[in-house]
């Protein structure tokens, strides 16, 4: 539950000066008559780690790709610190750095062996290579693992192999497509701390996930995208505002004091309350939270005890639901754009 | 399975900080020198992986053995004689047949996702492709030697000497580098590996034995025989045959030379029409 947690707000990119990290307009791109993307806008500071959010088959992939210079777009244009990605797809790879879906390494080779090769191809000297690949397997800790073919790899370890040969020079924007997907909760938070590192000496961060948890985690800004456009965009907190102020939990030492408690709260908050099934539980969605504390100051003043209480902000998973219409685990044909 | 160290960071912050800081961009390399970096990770391949040579040893000593022995002595006389004639044969259908495996391994990097962080690199586009053929080039050098080894122990007595019997090679390797762009073609636009491997098979097998690997053309139907004329194989064993027979062709080896050109003219840009546009 990622409740009582306060962010700092992201930078807005229309706010700074200088040449955005990525700036795209009405980007368009169609497997056939399948409108994988259509018509995205974007625009990313330096510096920012930016969410795409959204249910597999959203379009999330395509659009990086387009950015990575891999398809060219039907439409729409981008440009990546400023240069064209189709016109100038040399000039855009030397700056950013891919890692894809399924691990980009090859799993033949050793893990050493990978981070040499890419080094090589970036224009490092042999002795240079090993050098370099040995301070990213000390770094990523893979050194003992360095020797051993990829193929025998957990998945921790080979993702973190892949983000490893991303920045065997450090890239000015990396993309990582779904960078945890099929981790364990260690390895995840393996990569989220590789994430914020590499945010903080100045590498911008463009980052697709299907896990609302962790756009929330990482993410300045992120875009909601469904169906191949982006159905909002802002900050996690801005994005959590558009449902509700949020909402108040709170646990009752005593369970037959419920009614009560549930009497207090709702004239104090003005609303309704709900009793979960859990018997010591209430939870209320709270649209003036400055009530609240009146409200707790009632139950203490009734002599209700209080065990644990929370004002928490909604789930992006409400988010989700609320600008889609649809639950993000679910892929529905139709769709209804109600914004709430 | 090694476990990591138990501590709750195996991402050590200071290391990471160091290695990114340590970070610098080099000159970008020059498109010989990815080439070749692609043809060590081609080796490597082959150092990790020794099976997929199975096809370059296996198939040479396979066919070299039951051709001799099982057609040599109906078709001439003997199977001495026939070895003289089948193994120069025999030595260019073994390589054209391993070309196949130039599209497979393509297809494969492709549907394993490490071919889009080359795309995704700053180098020479086609260096990818390049570096794998001068890898597939040391296989059929490989396979080369392994039907020529053998073709000395049962027998084979090259008349062309050291120099006819080496410069064969490389001109078969030569053409099978350039024929390679068909399937590297093939590899890019057909869906899985085996649907590769399948259609270049069914490319090859026809193409190899409609030839003059095994029979003399003038021992066919007339319209055979003329198929085979222009069958661009019979050209190939004519001059392979011909360099290890002390009898230098010129013509045919012109003819096979501009014969290689072309194939790199039509099929090296298609290929990488299709690679730049790989979805």
């Amino acid at each position: 539950m990622n409740v009582d947690r306060v962010k700092s707000a992201g930078r807005s990119a229309t706010a700074r000066n200088g040449t955005p990290a990525i700036d795209a307009e009405g980007l368009v791109y169609s497997f056939g008559d399948n409108v994988a993307v259509d018509g995205v806008d974007l625009e990313i500071a330096p510096g920012e780690i930016y969410g795409f959010l959204g249910p597999n088959g959203a379009g999330k992939t395509t659009t990086i790709r387009i950015l990575a210079t891999l398809l060219r777009p039907d439409s729409g244009e981008a440009r990546v610190f400023g240069h064209d990605v189709v016109a100038e797809s040399d000039e855009v790879r030397s700056r950013v750095s891919l890692t894809g879906q399924f691990a980009s390494v090859d799993e033949d080779l050793t893990g050493k062996e990978n981070l040499i090769l890419i080094a090589r191809l970036l224009g490092y000297s042999r002795k240079e290579a090993r050098v370099r690949a040995g301070e990213l397997l000390e770094a990523f800790g893979l050194t003992e693992v360095a020797t051993r073919q990829v193929k025998t790899y957990s998945g921790g370890m080979r993702r973190r192999l892949d983000i490893a040969a991303s920045i065997v020079v450090t890239p000015d924007l990396i993309f990582l497509d779904e960078p945890t997907t099929g981790l364990d909760p260690r390895s995840r938070n393996h990569v989220w701390d590789i994430v914020r590192s590499l945010a903080s000496e100045g590498t911008t961060v463009l980052l697709t996930t299907q896990y609302l948890d962790e756009a929330d985690q990482l993410a300045n800004r992120i875009a909601v995208i469904d169906n191949g456009k982006v159905i909002a965009e802002g900050t996690p907190g801005e994005l959590k505002g558009l449902v509700g102020s949020g909402v108040l939990r709170v646990r009752l030492r005593d369970p037959e004091a419920r009614p009560e408690a549930e009497r207090a709260l709702s004239q104090t908050l003005g609303v309704a309350v709900e009793t979960p099934s859990d018997p010591v539980a209430l939870l209320a969605r709270v649209s003036e939270p400055e009530r609240v504390s009146d409200a707790l100051a009632e139950l203490s003043r009734a002599g209700i005890a209080v065990t644990d209480f929370a004002l928490g902000q909604p789930s992006l998973d409400e988010v989700f639901l609320a600008l889609t219409g649809h639950p993000t685990e679910e892929e529905t044909d139709e769709k209804e754009e109600e914004v709430a | 399975m090694t476990t990591p160290t138990n501590t709750t960071h195996t991402i050590a912050e200071d290391a990471l900080r160091s290695a990114l800081a340590a970070s610098k961009r080099p000159k970008r390399p020059s498109a010989l020198s990815a080439s070749l970096t692609f043809g060590w990770r081609a080796m490597l391949k082959i150092k990790h992986v020794p099976e997929q040579l199975f096809d370059a040893v296996g198939n040479p000593i396979l066919f070299t053995l039951l051709f001799t022995y099982l057609l040599g002595g109906a078709i001439a006389g003997s199977t001495g004689a026939y070895l003289q004639y089948l193994l120069p044969g025999i030595l260019v259908q073994t390589v054209i047949l391993i070309t196949a495996y130039t599209g497979v391994n393509l297809n494969t990097d492709i549907s394993k996702g490490v071919a889009d962080r080359f795309r995704s690199l700053p180098v020479w586009r086609p260096s990818v492709i390049v570096g794998a053929l001068f890898g597939d080039a040391a296989r059929y050098t490989l396979a080369s030697t392994i039907v020529l080894l053998l073709g000395l122990v049962l027998g084979f007595r090259p008349e062309g000497g050291v120099l006819g019997v080496l410069l064969s090679v490389l001109l078969l390797v030569v053409f099978a580098f350039s024929l390679s762009w068909i399937w590297t073609m093939l590899g890019l636009m057909l869906r899985t590996p085996m649907s590769v491997l399948w259609v270049s098979t069914m490319i090859l097998f026809p193409l190899t034995f409609a030839s003059n690997i095994f029979v003399e053309p003038k021992t066919m139907p007339l319209w055979l025989e003329t198929a085979v004329g222009f069958n661009p194989i019979t050209h190939l064993v004519t001059a392979v045959r011909g360099l290890m027979s002390e009898t230098v062709l010129i013509g045919e080896i012109g003819w096979l030379l501009v014969a290689c050109a072309a194939l790199i003219a039509v099929f090296a840009p298609i290929t990488m029409y299709l690679y730049r546009n790989k979805e």
